[in-house]
């Protein structure tokens, strides 16, 4: 029920929004949470297990009980708190994990088995048979158990990242923060200030405290507009810290839009912050805990601080008739600023015997207890105990404080423990937890506004001191400071079910359950209840669950520990954590200069690394892919085919020391190759193990051009620099990717020539330019280079020029090859030329082979040494009995081969234990008429002739292939010298 | 006679402006990486002062005077803009030719900053990255060059062939910060 003249609500603007199809009003400034609650809807979601009905227990970011799903369709945003979602204008909010309505859920049958679905249930349940769990347990259990689903569809929102640099971090806006960014702030530091809420102020907002002689809140207006004055001063709401990580970065998820009706044009959903501080101050307040007793989950059960917050922030009292069970001092306050707010207080009980609770216009108990409540879809009474008398109390709301646990969580992000203190019956944060971070206020155990500010100025000064800045002189505002007492009430005694972590139904029973079957170890504890879990991590429970298991195992609170707290510290989308990621932005798209060309051409792109490629160039007529790549190969065998081949890696290398840093490299001798020739060359890794080929051009005594494989460039370049730099830095060499510089085309097929001529400045001939030429060429005008290298097994050369000019010359080149019978060519056509030539790439080169395997011993020079080579020799890498390479081509009549399937001695069954090797690349060559493989078996260039049984188990085919060698189309290379 | 013709990196992909940052492709002239060989550092950096009359950039740093500019590249490596650089500097440096191989804009704005921020994982903060400061680092997943060139003015570079994602990236980033008003 709304208060009249209470809250920081603008009542002036009414707002309408939905939960569950039902219209509800709210003003400016409400959250759900506050507007049901003001609308008497105290029913707001149903529990992770049993389904048990249950309304808000707090009033911040740490709720368990009412979580909701935002919006419909693909955009729906499961397990939103209550607690946080501003209402707009419009929202539909819907309940989760109920059916077929929130009221009546059919699931709530599990509550009534919860005898049988205690701690362990599933573990000793469902073990048998093994195979089971998978196919039809889990399932079942997860389809009844549950959070909210995402819609399964695209999602269209947009996600930001971002990065920020600051002095001085001050990690929330309470009393304490507030403090410590104007301390800093007016000392001249590059403040941040960050605030989960939409407001600043923390509890000031939500108490009726006196700040410097006015509401507290009000002086948290002040001092937020003052900061706001402040150029160095930047202000953050609606945004959590949500980690901390090493050298003073933080992590934060700001909420950009999800306040808002419609985004703006262009508005991110979420924006996640990566924040580098030079120091910073955690001032994130803390967590009121609730009481474990009977049935302490109705709904209008909550904490103290949060029936105090709805009533103060938001003018809204959670019941008509009022009860607080509390064991220390503070939840007093919320009976009297009930009173003052003229909502009936039904009983002030305190659980300690020796409280003051004299003086009040209500009942008191002190030393009493409630013991259990009723009222399933709501509370309606409670039970309570005192001096040995149990009575029933009529109440709609019961606001519990067990008293508060400082928000510890940031400070052991990395591995540090929280310390014990028994005054506070609390864990505080241990002082240098996280480098750079100090902790004040509340988090740090001191409760009182006066503390708070205190401590807030006091540690901004000793970050601006540790800064080199100027420390301020200036007095804190006076405030209350009353003193925390409190005598520890972790459960009461009682047989029913006592609720601890009410986001997984976990009860104090299950952790004494837990106890008794010897899971003692808190860490175990959490993995056997399932306590601490989800979405709030046990932000709620985990202190109390502790203290129980304490208990239960006859060790004190500091020995038994905690778990871990890891980051984050509230759910954040993966969408947020991928920022930039979806779509377009998931990786860079590299485009050759002849991308635009070949798109006008029709040819679908297939990505090499993160190039994109033509795969074939399709001709009117044509209806499958095996006629375009056919037509491509029969240019290149037969006329003149051009291909883009600027993916290539190309690591410009020069130096006195280029020499002996290729010998070093390559497994073959490049510093006697002859200025103007190039020649092919084999890399291993240090294991052996092939690891790159390419081919090598001396374009000067000191000077070489590298070439790598596409996938491979920037691994071979990186392989470089660890040789350089650690191997063998006493190389006189430097080197760097020319690899985007040029546009190199490859000019194939026996009319390669005739192209070429009619656009380089000086012609060629044979003897000018013979086989593994290479050289400084005029192409049109403009200085390029020109290689007389082929893939393709034919005459061919590959040209560049200064990428400027790659579409330019790309359009000549086909003009010319069209005009003689040839044209471009793809992928496709590309990779069936080199099968036909037995040529290698990264699918025989695939990690695992050695040059033995690929029959290149003889490429591993005797006469130096080079990296891989003392692995390369090692026994079982040399072995006559490996796979070895080989061609294959199919027995009889034409049938398809396909990459992956295994090879079996004809008479034997195709199993594991009869592999003979396995097929890496095949092609249907238009040259020879059938299919062509390449593969790998047992002793392969042995068994030339032998016929073996090929099956691919994937897709299911069956036939049989002779091996034979790997060069099927001029095997003596008398086309390529042409 | 055949004739070759040029195209930019970024043509037909820019300008662009949204709220009120611009990004503008430059034309840097001619672009050189300078690697001086082992033990070579000084007298490279005196080859290059004196065949181009602007102090050879310490790491992280970029000097320049009218229609040239050398940024500080990466281990061992400056990036010579502008003129064609001078034959002598080959004696104690390896030279080799990237004019073709980045695509070079600006981004200049009042809120450049703030749309870099959402890109670039260094600190780009005025007082801290000041005009004639550069570095190698991040733009989104891209590895690229960043220098600022003004007040309120970047310049940065990337591979040639990640020109179009240079530019969907910087859009988005700059819809992002113009959508918060």
């Amino acid at each position: 029920m709304r208060i009249d003249g209470k809250g920081l609500i603008d009542r002036s603007k009414k707002l309408r929004f939905q939960f569950d199809e039902i219209g509800y009003s709210a003003f400016e400034g409400d959250t759900v949470a506050s507007a049901l609650l003001a609308a008497g809807q105290r029913l707001m979601g149903r529990s992770f297990k049993y389904h048990r009905p249950r309304g808000v227990l707090t009033a911040g970011s740490e709720e368990p009980n009412a979580l909701l799903t935002v919006g419909h369709g693909a955009a729906q945003e499961p397990n939103v708190r209550a607690t946080t979602q501003e209402v707009y204008d419009g929202l539909r909010v819907r309940s989760q994990n109920a059916w077929p309505s929130l009221k009546t859920d059919v699931m709530a049958v599990n509550d009534l088995a919860w005898p049988f679905l205690g701690a362990g249930f599933y573990y000793k349940t469902f073990m048998w048979p093994r195979a089971f769990w998978e196919r039809l347990y889990e399932p079942v259990i997860r389809r009844a158990a549950g959070l909210g689903g995402l819609s399964g569809e695209h999602n269209p929102d947009t996600y930001e990242k971002a990065y920020a640099f600051c002095d001085l971090l001050v990690i929330g806006a309470g009393p304490a923060g507030l403090m410590a960014a104007l301390t800093a702030g007016r000392a001249g530091a590059d403040v941040f200030l960050l605030d989960e809420d939409s407001r600043m102020g923390g509890r000031l907002n939500a108490e009726t405290y006196i700040v410097d002689g006015m509401p507290g809140s009000d002086w948290a207006t002040e001092a937020v507009a003052e900061l706001r004055s402040m150029e160095n001063v930047r202000l953050m709401t609606r945004t959590t810290l949500v980690g901390a990580y090493d050298h003073g970065t933080y992590a934060a998820l700001e909420r950009v839009s999800s306040h808002r009706r419609v985004p703006a044009e262009g508005a991110a959903l979420e924006t996640f912050w990566r924040i580098v501080a030079k120091r910073a101050i955690l001032a994130a307040g803390a967590l009121e805990r609730p009481i474990a007793f009977e049935n302490n989950d109705r709904p209008g059960i909550m904490t103290a601080g949060a029936v105090r917050a709805y009533l103060n922030r938001w003018g809204v009292s959670p019941g008509q008739r009022v009860a607080v069970f509390g064991n220390n001092d503070d939840a007093h306050r919320t009976a009297t600023d009930l009173i003052e707010a003229g909502v009936e207080v039904a009983a002030l009980i305190d659980s300690r015997p020796d409280a003051e609770l004299k003086g009040h216009a209500f009942p008191t108990y002190s030393g009493g207890l409630v013991t259990g409540s009723t009222g399933r879809l709501g509370l309606k009474r409670i039970a309570v105990k005192s001096d040995g008398i149990t009575e029933e109390l009529e109440v709609d709301c019961l606001a519990m404080s067990g008293g508060w646990n400082p928000t510890v969580h940031v400070t052991c992000h990395m591995n540090g423990r929280p310390t014990w203190r028994e005054d506070i019956a609390s864990f505080v944060p241990t002082p240098g937890s996280v480098p750079g971070l100090e902790v004040a206020g509340a988090c740090k155990g001191d409760f009182s506004t006066a503390a708070c500010l205190a401590a807030g100025a006091a540690a901004a000064k000793s970050a601006l001191k540790e800064l080199g800045l100027k420390v301020p002189r200036g007095a804190v505002p006076d405030a209350e400071d009353s003193p925390y007492r409190l005598s520890p009430l972790w459960a009461v005694p009682g047989k029913g079910r006592a609720w601890l972590d009410f986001q997984n139904d976990v009860t104090v029973k299950d952790i004494k359950q837990a106890a008794t079957e010897n899971f003692r170890s808190v860490e175990h504890m959490k993995r056997y209840t399932t306590q601490g879990m989800a979405t709030d991590q046990g932000k709620n429970s985990n202190v109390a669950a502790l203290a129980l298991l304490a208990d239960a195992t006859g060790r004190g609170i500091p020995e038994t520990g905690t778990t871990t707290f890891r980051p984050p510290f509230t759910p954040v989308a993966l969408a947020a954590f991928g920022a930039g990621a979806q779509g377009e932005g998931f990786a860079p798209r590299r485009l050759t200069t002849s991308h635009a060309t070949s798109v006008t051409m029709d040819a679908p792109m297939i990505e090499a690394g993160l190039w994109y490629r033509p795969s074939y160039f399709p001709k009117p007529g044509e209806t499958h892919w095996r006629q375009s790549c056919d037509r491509e190969v029969g240019y290149v065998r037969n006329a003149v085919g051009i291909c883009d081949v600027s993916t290539l890696g190309k690591i410009d290398i020069q130096g006195l020391g280029a020499a002996a840093l290729l010998d070093m490299v390559y497994t073959n001798t490049f510093s006697t190759l002859k200025v103007g020739r190039v020649r092919y060359g084999l890399m291993l890794r240090e294991d052996g193990y092939v690891m790159d080929d390419g081919t090598t051009a001396r374009l000067g005594e000191q000077h070489y051009v590298m070439t790598t494989t596409t996938a491979a460039a920037g691994s071979v370049m990186r392989h470089l620099e660890f040789v350089h730099q650690v191997l063998r830095p006493d190389l006189d060499v430097r080197f760097t990717s020319v690899t985007e510089q040029w546009a190199q085309f490859a000019v194939a097929g026996p009319k390669s020539r005739e192209v070429l001529n009619d656009l380089l400045d000086d012609r060629i001939d044979n003897e000018s330019w013979p086989f593994m030429a290479c050289g400084p060429v005029g192409v049109a005008g403009v200085q390029g280079r020109l290689f007389r290298i082929s893939f393709s097994g034919e005459h061919a050369y590959e040209v560049a020029v200064p990428a400027r000019y790659g579409e330019s010359l790309f359009k000549l080149l086909l003009a010319r090859a069209e005009a003689l019978g040839g044209g471009a060519y793809g992928m496709e056509a590309l990779n069936v030329l080199r099968i036909e030539k037995g040529h290698i790439t990264h699918a025989e080169i695939h990690g695992r082979t050695t040059a033995f395997d690929i029959g290149f011993a003889r490429m591993v020079s005797a006469k130096k040494d080079c990296i891989g080579q003392a692995m390369a020799a090692r026994e079982g890498l040399v072995e006559p009995d490996r796979e070895r390479l080989v061609g294959l081509k199919p027995v009889g009549a034409v049938k398809e081969l396909t990459a992956g399937a295994h090879l079996f001695a004809r008479d034997a069954a195709a199993t594991r234990e009869n592999d003979q090797g396995y097929v890496t690349s095949v092609g249907f060559s238009p040259t020879l008429g059938h299919f062509i493989a390449l593969g790998f078996v047992k002793r392969g260039p042995e068994r030339m002739g032998e016929t073996l049984r090929l099956v691919d188990h994937l897709r299911g085919i069956e036939t049989e292939v002779e091996i034979c060698s790997p060069g099927f189309v001029d095997p003596e290379g008398e086309r390529t010298r042409g | 006679m055949v004739e070759l013709s040029a195209k930019s990196p970024c043509a037909g992909l820019l300008p662009m402006t949204i709220g009120g940052v611009s990004v503008a492709e430059v034309d840097l002239g001619r672009l050189t990486s300078i690697a001086p060989y082992k033990g070579r550092a000084t007298e490279a950096a005196e080859d290059f002062k004196a065949a181009h009359g602007l102090a050879y950039p310490a790491a992280n740093r970029a000097t320049g005077k009218d229609g040239s500019r050398a940024l500080w590249f990466g281990r061992d490596m400056v990036l010579l803009a502008g003129p064609s650089c001078d034959d002598r500097l080959a004696q104690n440096a390896a030279l080799t030719d990237q004019s073709d191989a980045w695509a070079s804009v600006t981004v200049t704005g009042e809120r450049a900053e703030e749309v870099l921020a959402r890109l670039v994982p260094i600190d780009l903060r005025a007082a801290h990255f000041k005009r004639g400061h550069t570095a190698r680092t991040l733009i989104m997943h891209m590895n690229g060059s960043i220098t600022r060139v003004g007040a309120d003015s970047f310049l940065i570079l990337v591979f040639r062939a990640m020109a179009g994602t240079l530019v969907h990236d910087l859009k988005q980033a700059m819809e992002a910060v113009a959508a918060r008003g």
